[in-house]
């Protein structure tokens, strides 16, 4: 499920003030973070790990495969194209702010090489009790058999909160990000649930803008067994504000919360309308 | 951001792509200079970030020169979708002897930028692309390229447009330069609709919208001065400024959360016990404190706001920090309405007891806090 306890993690922005403080959660998790990059900063060191001045660089001499990046918006399409020249299998970035065009660009960049992207704007991914790569608080997971993926950052948290709470703990747990494009959808996701032993059920939570908790939803009837479980934001937002009616008119359908929770009802996902109803649904 | 028509049409042409000239007047008195530099006909337009702004009476033609400022009047006292109008665009009438639709955008699901074309103008694209999706084209175009895209490869789908080689050649030319225009500027929509051959056989923009990327504003100061020509929400505005993401809505719990996922979900829940929101406010993934404190002071120029609720789950952000910011508010303006107060996440255990010590009580979950604020805003 993309990450586990041998997963050997570098970041990109190590040296920040946000890249410096999650490279001691994370390490304090027990993610094997090995390194970091940042460009003229090669030979220093941050909790006790070698910095290096590129991608390739610190792959070539720690071995790693993921590459977690908290580099500022402005610098942060550099430092993707940085990433599409190491030999990566999976960039997570967590920072907000990337312009599209930029993350466009480095999306061509990284999908021709065969890495995957979980971001922008994402709280990361988390194997509970094996590996973190991101900025979501650690104490409010416990592992289990539930996976979690969603748009948001703190909608996650509260879920996942709910949850363990339940006594229902998670296989897996991945922001995907709130940007308008984002390197891997629900759609891309749900397969590698679907394959992963530790899932049981999955837990989805969308938001209102675009069509991916459709397309997902279509796909969840025609390929999964494992029981999906739905929850919207937004279903009381006016129009959003932030986009044009661009994504829409592709798709040739709303983008409301509410067409999206009857299209998701329609192929048999029960959607959960408060929070706490997520787990009894879970439950049958 | 959404640019005005004018602010568009001036990049367009800036870019070489062929819009009619036009002046923009914010007075009648401006309006009627623009007949020494246009013969009639001219059309005036209402430059507003509203559709259907014909069907609002917001575009008419003049023919004559005497109208032209009781047309200006008429137009300027308009509001469109809630928007006062505040300055037309007067631009000759054009002769229009076939129309089309042209856009350039970003296409979410395919993660790319792309051409959507219709060989009928003036549509509605967003409806046409339902009920008769044939006849709307599309065309992916590879960010990398959007620069240098060459119009000979283009010529299939413009001849879609205009059957005409030579209007379709001027169209591919067209395309090209709004990819060009589409890259320098950071666009995530250039929509021209419509597209038109006029008498002559020339091919250009009759009306145009834009959208840039807000995400990308920092590095295109041109952008910047047209965000502050356009009207703004002033506490829309000054949150902006402060970092914070605020949209003010007609109901009386003002609400401040972090995350915007979780500010919709807080949102959804109030209307849920029958509350209404005064806002919606994503104090954004920090822990700045001085945050929280501009967040109560936008909330509290709101005069209907009859109760707050400070909805934090905390990871990035601190507890402790928010705890703080709520202090500092009660310290230094006059919350005159009750808080209610969720904190859960980092440090809650510090910022649960700065609150008591100022005798705020907190909830633990955020259905009781949604519930609570619903009961004291009297919906619940």
């Amino acid at each position: 499920m993309l990450i586990d306890a041998n997963t050997k993690v570098i970041v990109q922005g190590i040296t920040g003030r946000d890249g410096s403080f999650h490279t001691g959660q994370m390490l304090a998790y027990g993610t094997k973070v090995v390194g970091g990059v940042t460009p003229g900063k090669g030979g220093q060191t941050v909790h006790g790990l070698p910095v290096f001045n590129s991608a390739p660089e610190a792959v070539s001499e720690t071995g790693a495969e993921v590459s977690v990046l908290y580099v500022p918006g402005r610098f942060a399409r550099d430092a993707m194209l940085d990433a599409a020249q190491a030999p990566l299998k999976l960039l997570v970035v967590i920072t907000d702010g990337i312009p599209t065009l930029d993350m466009l660009e480095a999306y061509e960049a990284l999908a021709s090489k065969g890495i995957r992207i979980i971001g922008p704007n994402s709280p990361g991914v988390i194997k509970p009790g094996q590996c973190k790569v991101g900025i979501m608080p650690a104490r409010i997971h416990t592992p289990g058999s539930i996976g979690v993926v969603s748009r948001s950052g703190t909608l996650t948290y509260e879920i996942v909160h709910v949850l363990t709470e339940a006594g229902m703990g998670q296989s897996f747990c991945a922001g995907i990000g709130g940007d308008a494009v984002i390197g891997t959808t629900f759609t891309d996701i749900l397969p590698l649930f679907e394959q992963d032993p530790d899932t049981e059920a999955v837990v989805m939570v969308g938001e209102i803008g675009g069509q991916d908790e459709v397309e997902a939803a279509r796909y969840w009837g025609r390929n999964m067994s494992k029981p999906l479980v739905g929850f919207m934001a937004g279903l009381t937002a006016p129009p959003n504000r932030q986009m044009g009616h661009a994504g829409a008119i592709l798709e040739g359908e709303d983008d409301t919360v509410a067409a999206k929770i009857q299209r998701m009802e329609y192929h048999g996902i029960p959607v959960a309308r408060l929070i706490s109803d997520v787990v009894p649904l879970l439950r049958g | 951001m959404n640019l005005h028509e004018y602010q568009a049409k001036a990049l367009l042409r800036m870019y070489g792509v062929p819009a009619p000239d036009g002046i923009v007047a914010r007075t009648a008195e401006e309006a009627e200079k623009a007949l020494n530099v246009f013969s009639l006909p001219v059309v005036l337009k209402a430059q507003v970030h509203a559709g259907g702004r014909g069907k609002a009476g917001g575009i008419r033609v003049v023919t004559e020169a005497s109208d032209i400022r009781p047309a200006t009047e008429a137009i300027l006292g308009l509001t469109i979708q809630d928007r006062p109008v505040e300055a037309l665009f007067i631009t000759p009438a054009a002769h229009i002897a076939q129309e089309a639709y042209l856009s350039l955008l970003i296409d979410r699901s395919e993660r790319s930028v792309a051409f959507v074309g219709c060989a009928e103008g003036g549509v509605d694209i967003e409806a046409t692309a339902k009920d008769a999706p044939e006849k709307v084209f599309k065309r992916k175009a590879p960010v990398s390229q959007l620069t240098r895209l060459n119009p000979d490869s283009l010529m299939d789908f413009a001849g879609q447009l205009f059957e005409d080689p030579s209007q379709a050649r001027q169209t591919a030319g067209i395309m090209a330069r709004m990819g060009r225009l589409f890259a320098e500027k950071d666009a995530s929509l250039i929509e021209i609709n419509p597209l038109i051959a006029d008498a002559d056989g020339t091919v250009l923009a009759l009306d145009a919208k834009m959208t840039v990327d807000n995400k990308a504003l920092f590095r295109h100061e041109d952008l910047q001065e047209m965000r502050k020509a356009s009207r703004e929400d002033p506490s829309e505005a000054s949150a902006r400024a402060q970092g914070l993401t605020f949209i003010r809505f007609d109901g009386d719990i003002g609400c401040i959360v972090n995350g915007a996922g979780l500010a919709m979900a807080t949102m959804d829940i109030i209307q849920h016990h029958g509350g209404q929101p005064a806002n919606f406010l994503d104090v954004g993934g920090s822990s700045n404190p001085k945050k929280v404190v501009a967040a109560f002071e936008l909330i509290l120029q709101h005069p209907g706001v009859k109760v707050i609720f400070v909805n934090i789950f905390g990871g990035i952000t601190r507890c402790d920090d928010i705890a703080e910011g709520i202090r500092t508010s009660f310290d230094t303006m006059d919350v005159s309405v009750p808080v209610v107060v969720r904190l859960v996440g980092t440090n809650e255990d510090e910022g649960r007891a700065m609150l008591e010590e100022i005798g705020i009580v907190t909830v633990t979950t955020l259905e009781e806090g949604a519930l609570e604020a619903a009961r004291i805003a009297g919906a619940a």
